[in-house]
């Protein structure tokens, strides 16, 4: 086993080192040759993905668990990095949606002529190489840098269009949050570092009683990157903004790096106080249930499926406060199915996001436009994408036989192991069904939306009616994620064993399925079975209906509009109006901008009804928060010259003071 | 798996059309009329499955997908659901929440496919559907888990088999009050939906099947039977049935329980209105009350 550890490490490091250099190599390239740039960065990309999917996948079933070491001339910094069961897994879904975003990207940027295509590789392969590097640092300051390149990079992707003004504006409000985020994550490395004077993660001790406090602290500062509420508030700016490729990486796998960074601290910490575990699950509900309201009040598609990640990190959140809570009261069938659904799920929505957004960069790429009320009839039009839109939203609610169904099964039955227990814990059960199945509901409600009026009926536009089919680059990886939708659905039972390292590290359990009536629950083999009859049954009816029909008139006509014959696209209920009734009741909670004009008098010539829903923790909150520090901080301005010999003095100034400061023993 | 598990799937595929027209004989009952034959369902179904098809040209497979995919996800759940505390063919831990979720995408698809007319009533009744849909659902999950609760057993058909043998009165009642509300929302019924309504505005599901015509009409009447049936069987199980010998006799004892709750259906919809679009929420929250105060009992 170690031998062959060391052949998949060297692997993963291969891969990091092609992406690297694929990434410059792109840049330089493009200065000659676009073509060249686009197949050095696109082909580095996907040869290096595919060499770190199967490093991870073989990591994760080959159990294995080696760190390797080098000095680097760094203080406190050292070059050690770890491959263990839950680096691998999150390594999977990381490189398998880098590598199809890849794909889809030479499809996306085809049309944008006379630009140095090498810009973008060189970014986005550092992107990739750089989470990669987030999962795998197992020294504080090596993961520092890590996490600062990955941010980086995404920024100059975000801001990449820069004939879009407001993406610029959204790139700034990404830099400023994340940044406040890393803040943090310094403060936490130090104070975790400072007992064992040392920033190797094996070293690390928390101090006595201090678990609860560093624990809070990650949490702040990994959840501004995972985009719990209410520090979400960059994310329904920055995923829009991006180019689609970009927006599917960042919202599938770049803020799991933050999710991976609480679970490593789970693992790195043993035991947090209870509390902990309440705390999480209270930011998960409220992630998830606000996270769908605003989506539902959308109208950017892609703007509607960011605040969707928001929801579905509060449901992963939910499966690890359920985790934390089964742990922490000694219940291990509960805690198994807690971590294992959670971290479950981090797979699942990388797979269904990534579609989505893949889906809302099709509709975009073929239309112009990512207003939903814009757009309409795109089954016809985009067959495919319609097709794997259909696929992506379905799993996405959770619905059966796709994947969001299963993790989402996972955390239910992890909330009912809960419910027939006695004690707390039982309360959390009841918090975390009631949770999911009012997401449930809310996010049906959503998808039928995006995806009806997106897709379905006549085009609202004269875009939407002249949208035509993407190329096989942007195809492909949306059919090989929709068939992953599916398969995980379907085979997640033989699948799940694979799981049970990863739940093991964070239950200390020995494996999930040694635990006293776990194993049973993992994989209810009639779960499978009665989806299999759901597929079968609809197969039946389909073929039942073709010969049924068979032989007889079919006939086609207009939609009926109480015998009008001229129905006109314009008469179409609207995504604002589909989403009224529910916008409406919680009204208090989105606090939405309504401009509507009544019709008036007896013949009414016209009326109007306009609903825009911005952030609300952002409005509130963020907003009145920064303009107060900006006041504040603006009497500052004085040391702001604007003349470089001033900001040389400032810095031999502040060299001379920490040399008195180092002297003063 | 006993053959008896069997029973009821058959069961409900050939019965359940019969429940339709028990609601509507009920309802001309109270209005002094003589009613629909008893074989009205299967003449309807006859009829429709020997039709042509005709559909609007704004449509898509979606359109077409829809009555199939909601018949499939009832004959699914029929494979979990438990009638008269005899086992279901397919029992397992947590296939409650499959139940509830086959609802779901049943009506996922029965939803998208009104959506795919392009018919701005089809648009209003899917919006209303699925708003109803997000009051109905917690509180039957909700109901569901002081069941498991009470009977310490996470499967529908161990519930049931428990609730057979023993339980408490007020958890039945309770439950028996929110799972009858759940019971008239999710099958379009007075004082949520009008099935017989005429006014295509004042329509929820009925709107959302009107280009729909033919064979998928077919399924989907068999469908909303079928829902009946299924959701009936949830409040059936409620009732103290597990005193009567072998399982002959408890199904039998099941179905008769589902024909009264048909025979209430039909007694609610003749002297009651429907309440106001807007208080509907209220009334799935007050459903949604009701389950978990039916939880907290199960707490003492």
């Amino acid at each position: 086993m170690p031998l062959e550890g060391i052949y998949l490490f060297g692997l993963l490091a291969g891969a990091l080192a092609l992406l690297a250099a694929s990434g410059v190599g792109s840049l330089l390239a493009g200065r000659w040759s676009e073509r060249g740039a686009v197949a050095i960065g696109a082909g580095g990309a996907g040869v290096a993905c595919v060499a770190g999917l199967a490093a991870a996948v073989g990591a994760l079933l080959r159990r294995v668990d080696l760190t390797v070491a080098r000095p680097w001339r760094m203080p406190y910094g050292e070059f050690r990095l770890g491959l263990d069961p839950l680096s691998a897994f999150f390594l999977i879904p990381l490189f398998l949606l880098s590598g199809l975003a890849a794909l889809y990207a030479i499809g996306y940027f085809r049309p944008w002529k006379g630009r140095n295509p090498g810009r973008f590789w060189l970014f986005y392969n550092g992107l990739v190489a750089s989470m990669a590097l987030v999962v795998a640092a197992r020294n504080g300051v090596l993961f520092l840098a890590a996490w600062e390149t990955m941010t980086i990079a995404s920024f100059f992707l975000v801001i990449f269009d820069e004939t879009d003004s407001r993406s610029a504006h959204a790139g700034w409000i990404y830099l400023v949050a994340t940044h406040l985020g890393t803040a943090l994550l310094i403060g936490l490395f130090v104070w975790l570092g400072r007992g064992a004077g040392s920033q190797d993660f094996g070293t690390y001790a928390a101090p006595a009683g201090m678990a609860g406090g560093l624990f809070v602290l990650g949490l702040a500062g990994f959840g501004t990157k995972a985009g719990l509420y209410p520090l979400h508030v960059w994310l329904p700016e920055a995923h829009p903004a991006a180019p689609s490729p970009v927006s599917a990486v960042m919202s599938g796998v770049m803020i799991k790096t933050g999710l991976y960074g609480i679970v490593r601290l789970l693992v790195i910490l043993g035991t947090v106080p209870g509390w902990c575990a309440w705390l999480v699950l209270g930011i998960g509900a409220a992630s998830g249930i606000l996270g769908v309201l605003f989506a539902l009040a959308q109208h950017d598609l892609k703007r509607l499926l960011a605040y969707h990640s928001v929801e579905n990190i509060g449901i992963i959140a939910l499966g690890i406060g359920l985790g934390m809570l089964g742990v922490h009261t000694g219940m291990p069938a509960l805690a198994a199915l807690g971590f294992a659904g959670g971290l479950l799920h981090v797979l699942n929505h990388a797979i269904f996001k990534g579609l989505l957004f893949f889906g809302a960069g099709a509709v975009a790429h073929a239309t112009g436009t990512r207003d939903i009320e814009q757009l309409g009839g795109g089954m016809k039009r985009m067959p495919w994408t319609g097709a794997a839109f259909l696929i992506g939203s379905a799993a996405i609610c959770g619905l059966p036989p796709f994947n969001g169904f299963i993790s989402e099964f996972l955390i239910y039955m992890g909330a009912f192991k809960a419910i027939l227990g006695s004690g707390p814990a039982a309360l959390g059960g009841v918090t975390v069904l009631t949770a999911l199945a009012l997401i449930g509901g809310l996010a049906a409600a959503c998808f039928a939306k995006a995806f009806g009026i997106v897709f379905l009926g006549e085009p609202r536009s004269a875009a939407a009616s002249a949208a035509r089919e993407v190329g096989a680059s942007m195809r492909v990886p949306m059919a090989v994620l929709a068939g992953l939708c599916l398969a995980i659905g379907l085979l997640a039972g033989a699948g799940l064993r694979a799981m049970d390292p990863v739940v093991a590290m964070l239950t200390g359990l020995p494996s999930s399925v040694a635990a006293p009536g776990a194993g049973r629950v993992l994989m209810p083999a009639a779960l499978f079975g009665v989806l299999a009859l759901l597929l079968g049954g609809l197969l039946l009816l389909a073929v039942l209906r073709r010969r049924l029909l068979a032989g007889r008139a079919n006939r086609e006509t207009v939609t009926w509009d109480c015998g009008y014959a001229a129905p006109a696209a314009s008469m179409q209920y609207t995504a604002t109006g589909f989403a009224q009734p529910l916008t409406q009741a919680a009204e208090g909670i989105l606090r939405p901008r309504v401009e509507s004009q009544l019709p008036q008098g007896v013949y009414p010539a016209s009326g109007a009804y306009h609903a825009d829903t911005p952030d609300v923790a952002r409005r509130m909150l963020f907003d009145p928060l920064f303009r107060a520090a900006a006041k504040r901080l603006g009497r500052l301005r004085w040391l702001q010259q604007g003349r470089v010999h001033w900001y040389v003095f400032y810095l031999v100034a502040v060299l001379v003071l920490l040399l008195g400061w180092a002297l003063r023993a | 798996m006993s053959a008896a598990s069997w029973i009821h799937p058959v069961l409900a595929l050939a019965l359940a059309p019969l429940l339709p027209v028990l609601i509507q004989r009920v309802k001309a009952l109270f209005a002094g009329r003589c009613g629909p034959p008893w074989g009205q369902g299967y003449i309807d179904l006859w009829k429709l499955f020997r039709k042509g098809g005709i559909a609007s040209r704004t449509t898509t497979w979606v359109f077409r997908a829809g009555p199939l995919v909601n018949f499939a996800c009832l004959l699914a759940a029929l494979a979990v659901m438990p009638l008269g505390a005899v086992s279901a063919p397919l029992p397992f831990d947590g296939d409650w929440v499959l139940l509830a979720y086959l609802l779901g995408l049943g009506r996922f698809f029965t939803v998208t496919a009104a959506l795919d007319t392009g018919s701005s009533f089809e648009g209003m009744g899917a919006s209303r559907e699925v708003q109803f849909a997000v009051f109905a659902e917690p509180a039957l999950l909700i109901g569901l888990a002081a069941l498991a609760r009470e009977t310490q057993s996470l499967s529908l058909s161990p519930i049931y088999a428990g609730l057979a043998a023993g339980g408490e009165l007020p958890l039945r009642i309770l439950l028996g009050a929110g799972f009858f509300v759940l019971y008239l929302a999710e099958n379009c019924r007075i004082p949520v939906d009008d099935p017989a309504t005429h006014l295509e505005l004042t329509m929820i599901h009925e709107v959302m099947v009107l280009d729909h015509g033919a064979v998928d009409l077919g399924f989907i009447q068999w469908g909303s039977a079928l829902k009946l049936w299924v959701l009936g069987a949830l409040w059936a199980g409620l009732l103290p049935l597990g005193a009567l010998p072998g399982p002959l006799s408890r199904l039998a004892a099941g179905a008769g329980a589902i024909l009264v709750l048909a025979i209430l259906t039909g007694i609610v919809e003749s002297v009651t209105a429907r309440v106001r679009l807007l208080r509907v929420p209220q009334l799935l929250v007050g459903a949604g009350v009701l389950c978990a105060l039916g939880l907290l009992l199960t707490f003492r």
